[in-house]
């Protein structure tokens, strides 16, 4: 293990990117005289260069990383003393991914809100600092300091969508906000409580996960405290029918906020799930399993059937996460390596797929100003570039072979047949659903009759390449060669799925099922 | 009958005597070159609270000596008072700092301002320090009298006079629940002093049903000074009448102090009967909560908000306080310094917009204040976040520590309805938030930038956000005046 602090920076270095810009605000605009901002105003680039520079620091990580089931790179420190609240960070092949994913998606992000033209310094800023809130959630150990990260994210986001959002984006930014801040309530009741038992159970006060896992409670407390968890996640991922903020956020939001939000947000409650309410109480995930597999069943035709109906194509795609986070749900409480390896690939490929389709939705957007799929169509022929992108984004989106969303659901049902029938056949009509949606949702914006005033629509910018290939690039390479995420994630996967498992699964079974 | 006089030693109360030396040189001063006014007098006074807190500072840096008490046990000379006498004298500066910037707007700039509030933070002083009940009532008498007349400073405004004579009438019926509970106490325990009566409580023979009276009598003239739910029917309209600075003073010192003499009187003297007591604690705890919290939405007010805000925390603290361990003791602190960095950033914000004395105090006037000041903007936003308790604010922090403690007493129902009140708190405090940065704003006017307010709020800002990342610069001193002794 090196030495370097690589989690503190990664983590922090965005937010030192945000004060730099809030300090540079005074600098001189490019068109004052619009009283917006100009494409190439220096702070765009400022966040675009922190945010690249997050990526290579977090590549350095993924060297660093050795494929084995405990956490690495671990960095500790004293914080709240009196109540040894400790800095602790730490991750494994689980966390790892959802690191990389973030650090990937940013600048991408960023990259792709050069049109924004409103408070453009604050804007990066609040990106930035949501950057630093959801990486630090993804690695911090100790239960308290993940809290303050998970609460932290709540803030910049919901300026992100508030003041950059469009139509009703206050509604959205307060529901957001209100609904997440309901569901984790709790969840600090519930860290408190469960440190308190700490003390008489491991004799000493502790927040540190590390030390928590395997304490021993009474089942109807850990019940109680499962559930504490289980809402304050439930409502990120967000599982029905807690869902209802979502559609709003996502729809309301401008597009970095709802590549962000889809990409990296969501996967915060899915990751939440694993970390927290899996390990720390894995009796009672078993006794909650047929809870939380109908709920995820139900949210994955649920969110499919209504996707189907919507006109609006970016609350289409919205809905098309709560039925794709319903799969990784799924695969979560599975209890099988499969189901468990399945959902975290599941979680990284949607964050791709679907923050491309978010990307996409703002790139159509911007040409044509509405998002109402009925006033589309016909694109195809005056943008072939940006339809072949669509389709191959949509095609990954619904798991074709080949692409990343295949090995994902392939997984998740495998390991959910095993353990369950009935939940993995319902759940497959999802995949159906998806097709249908994603196809006629490209068929009706780029196929058909071209509207008069969308003659003129220009294909992909040069920017707009730069954020679309690398994901393209990584929706293939996922989809090809999935063995290097699955050796990394399945050490941890395994540890995980033990402590829930069904029968006692074996890496080769997932292996040969990988397809590699 | 020879009366045993104690030996007379000031230090003790020095920084008592600086306040009040100082305040009456103010009064003489004004008295004799009225002239003068404002500015000589905020120095004076501001030089007054240096020297008091040098005194203070001083006092935590020699070891305490044997004796826990001083005048023949009236005056604690733990460090539990002279931390809460620190905090105290940093909420009077930033109040003579608001209060010369706002008087100067309104031009009612006069000596007695800073005589007053002097005298009022001598008496918070003196209560944060008092070991005998007679003592505590001394000085709640000497803060609520000064306070009085603060509150109607502004006499040509008639909201002030409401304000003033509101709080008065209050105040006094307050003062006397609070004098009939010292009454009780005596009569149970033959004494006032706060051991004395931990003494007598413990021992046999006891009327039981005497001092639970005392008491419940002690809580309720505490539940008003630090308006808990149900004696808090005063603080909005005070609040609101009261100019800016007067309110953000009340609001910060006095919720400190009286739960400085809170503390230690339910600590020390009811110690024995807590258990009998909890339940009256937690339910005003739990009431106040909800209470403040739900009504804080109906306002259109800002200071109205603050008002049901500040309510709604004086619940918190109680959450510490009934939680009754040392945890609780020394969370219930953290949250006092918190709390009053963050009320009187709060009230520094408001006056920055009022500008002039009480204009621009409804809610529509902070539409759009982010882009009309973006640091200002910024700054409500912070201390917004950090009343409804999001991280990384001192804000959070202190919800963590009060409600550890009470999970530690076995109270997570109380600790459970706290959660779900802060969620309901945060509804209003993201209205404002919204108000400021996603609506258009109403004139286009920037709100300019002031030095008097700007200092205010670089230091409240500070602290909050300060006490937010690293709590430890608090909680180790904390380790030291959390500890309560007798």
């Amino acid at each position: 293990m090196s030495s370097f602090p690589w989690l503190t920076v990664t983590v922090f270095l965005p937010l030192a990117g945000a004060v730099v810009l809030l300090a540079l605000t005074p600098l001189p605009r490019r068109r004052p005289e619009a009283g917006g901002y100009g494409a190439d105003d220096p702070w765009r680039w400022v966040a675009f260069l922190v945010s690249s520079a997050t990526f290579v620091v977090s590549l350095g990580i993924l060297t660093e990383f050795r494929a084995e089931p405990g956490f690495q790179l671990v960095e500790e420190a004293g914080w709240v003393g009196p109540l040894n609240i400790r800095y602790v960070l730490g991750l494994d092949g689980i966390s790892l991914f959802m690191v990389l994913l973030t650090t990937f998606l940013m600048p991408l992000a960023i990259l792709a809100s050069w049109r924004v033209e409103r408070q453009v310094p604050y804007f990066m800023a609040s990106l930035l600092a949501l950057e630093t809130a959801m990486l630090g959630a993804f690695v911090a150990l100790d239960l308290l300091l993940f809290f303050v990260f998970f609460e932290g994210l709540l803030f910049p986001m919901y300026l992100v969508i508030g003041i950059w959002g469009s139509g009703r984006r206050v509604y959205a930014a307060v529901k957001f906000f209100l609904f997440t801040m309901a569901g984790s309530a709790l969840l600090l009741v519930a860290i408190l409580f469960l440190a308190f038992r700490s003390e008489t159970a491991l004799g000493g006060m502790t927040f540190d996960l590390r030390q928590l896992v395997g304490m021993d409670l009474p089942a109807t407390t850990a019940r109680w405290l499962f559930l504490a968890f289980f809402v304050a996640f439930a409502v990120k991922v967000p599982l029905f029918p807690l869902h209802t903020w979502l559609p709003d956020a996502h729809t309301e939001a401008p597009t970095a906020g709802s590549v962000i939000l889809a990409g990296v947000l969501l996967k915060l409650g899915a990751y939440g799930l694993i970390r927290f309410n899996l390990t720390l109480f894995p009796d009672a995930s078993e006794d909650f399993r047929g809870l939380v597999t109908t709920l995820a069943v139900i949210g994955i035709v649920y969110g499919a059937v209504v996707a189907l109906i919507q006109t609006d194509i970016k609350r289409l795609v919205a809905y098309s996460s709560v039925s794709h986070l319903g799969f990784v749900v799924l695969g979560i409480f599975a209890g099988t390596l499969q189901g468990m390896s399945g959902g975290v690939i599941q979680m990284v490929n949607h964050g791709l797929s679907t923050g491309a389709l978010f990307l996409i939705v703002g790139m159509l957007y911007d040409r044509t100003h509405t998002r109402d799929l009925a006033r589309l169509g016909g694109l195809a022929r005056r943008t072939p570039v940006l339809a072949g992108v669509f389709l191959v984004v949509a095609l990954s989106s619904l798991g074709l072979p080949g692409l990343n969303g295949f090995v994902g659901e392939l997984l998740i049902l495998l390991g959910t047949f095993d353990a369950s029938r009935l939940p993995a056949v319902i759940a497959a009509t999802g995949v159906v659903l998806s097709a249908i949606y994603l196809l006629w949702a490209y068929q009706r914006s780029m196929h058909g009759d071209l509207p008069a005033e969308l003659e003129s629509t220009p294909d992909l910018s040069g920017r707009e390449y730069a954020y679309m290939v690398p994901i393209l690039v990584a929706i293939v390479a996922i989809g090809v060669f999935p063995k290097p995420l699955l050796d990394r994630i399945e050490p941890a996967a395994d540890r995980h799925v033990r402590l829930i498992a069904v029968e006692p699964s074996s890496a080769d079974v997932v292996r040969a099922a990988g397809g590699d | 009958m020879p009366i045993e006089t104690p030996d007379l030693v000031l230090a003790p109360i020095l920084p008592e005597l600086i306040l009040s030396g100082v305040a009456m040189l103010i009064l003489l001063v004004d008295a004799a070159r009225p002239s003068r006014g404002g500015r000589a007098m905020a120095l004076l006074a501001a030089a007054g609270i240096l020297a008091a807190a040098a005194v203070v500072i001083r006092q935590w840096q020699v070891p305490a000596a044997d004796e826990l008490t001083a005048l023949g046990g009236m005056v604690a000379v733990d460090r539990f008072a002279l931390f809460f006498r620190l905090v105290i004298l940093a909420c009077a500066l930033l109040s003579v700092l608001l209060g010369a910037h706002y008087l100067e707007r309104t031009g009612e700039g006069r000596g007695e301002y800073h005589a007053l509030l002097l005298f009022a933070a001598a008496g918070m002083t003196l209560l944060a320090a008092a070991a005998d009940l007679i003592v505590v009532f001394l000085a709640l008498e000497v803060l609520s009298l000064s306070l009085y007349v603060l509150a109607g400073f502004s006499w040509r405004r008639l909201a002030s006079q409401e304000a003033s004579l509101k709080y008065f009438l209050l105040g006094a019926f307050s003062s006397a629940f609070f004098l009939y509970g010292i009454a009780l106490a005596y009569g149970a325990a033959g004494t006032t002093s706060l051991a004395g009566i931990a003494d007598a409580l413990s021992g046999p023979g006891t009327s039981m049903a005497l001092a639970l009276a005392a008491g419940g009598l002690l809580l309720v003239g505490f539940s008003f000074k630090v308006a808990a739910v149900p004696f808090h029917m005063w603080t909005p309209d005070v609040y609101q009448g009261a100019p800016s600075p007067v309110t953000g003073f009340m609001a910060a010192g006095t919720k400190v102090a009286g739960f400085a003499a809170l503390i230690r009187v339910t600590t020390v003297a009811l110690g024995p009967v807590s258990w009998e007591l909890l339940p009256a604690v937690v339910g005003v705890s739990a009431l106040t909560m909800v209470v403040g919290s739900i009504l804080a939405i109906a306002q259109d007010d800002v200071k109205r908000v603050l008002a049901y805000s500040s309510i709604a925390h004086a619940g918190f603290v109680l959450v510490g306080v009934a939680a009754a361990n040392q945890e609780g003791v020394s969370g219930s602190m953290f949250y006092l310094v918190a709390y009053a960095a963050m009320i009187l950033g709060a009230f520094a914000v408001v006056i920055a917009v009022s500008r002039t004395g009480e204009g621009r105090t409804s809610l529509r006037s902070y539409r759009g204040l982010a882009r009309r000041n973006p640091v200002l903007g910024a700054l409500l936003a912070l201390f917004l976040l950090s009343l409804a308790g999001i991280p990384p604010t001192a804000g959070f922090i202190a919800k963590v520590l009060v409600f550890e403690a009470a999970v530690r007493a076995g109270l997570s129902g109380l600790v459970v309805v706290a959660v779900l009140a802060s969620v309901v708190a945060a509804f209003f405090y993201i209205r404002l938030i919204v108000l400021a940065y996603m609506e258009d704003p109403e004139e286009t006017e920037r709100v300019p930038a002031e030095p008097a307010p700007g200092l205010a709020l670089g230091v409240t800002a500070a602290v909050t956000l300060l006490l937010g990342i690293l709590p430890g610069l608090l909680l180790d001193p904390l380790e030291r005046a959390g500890v309560l002794r007798w």
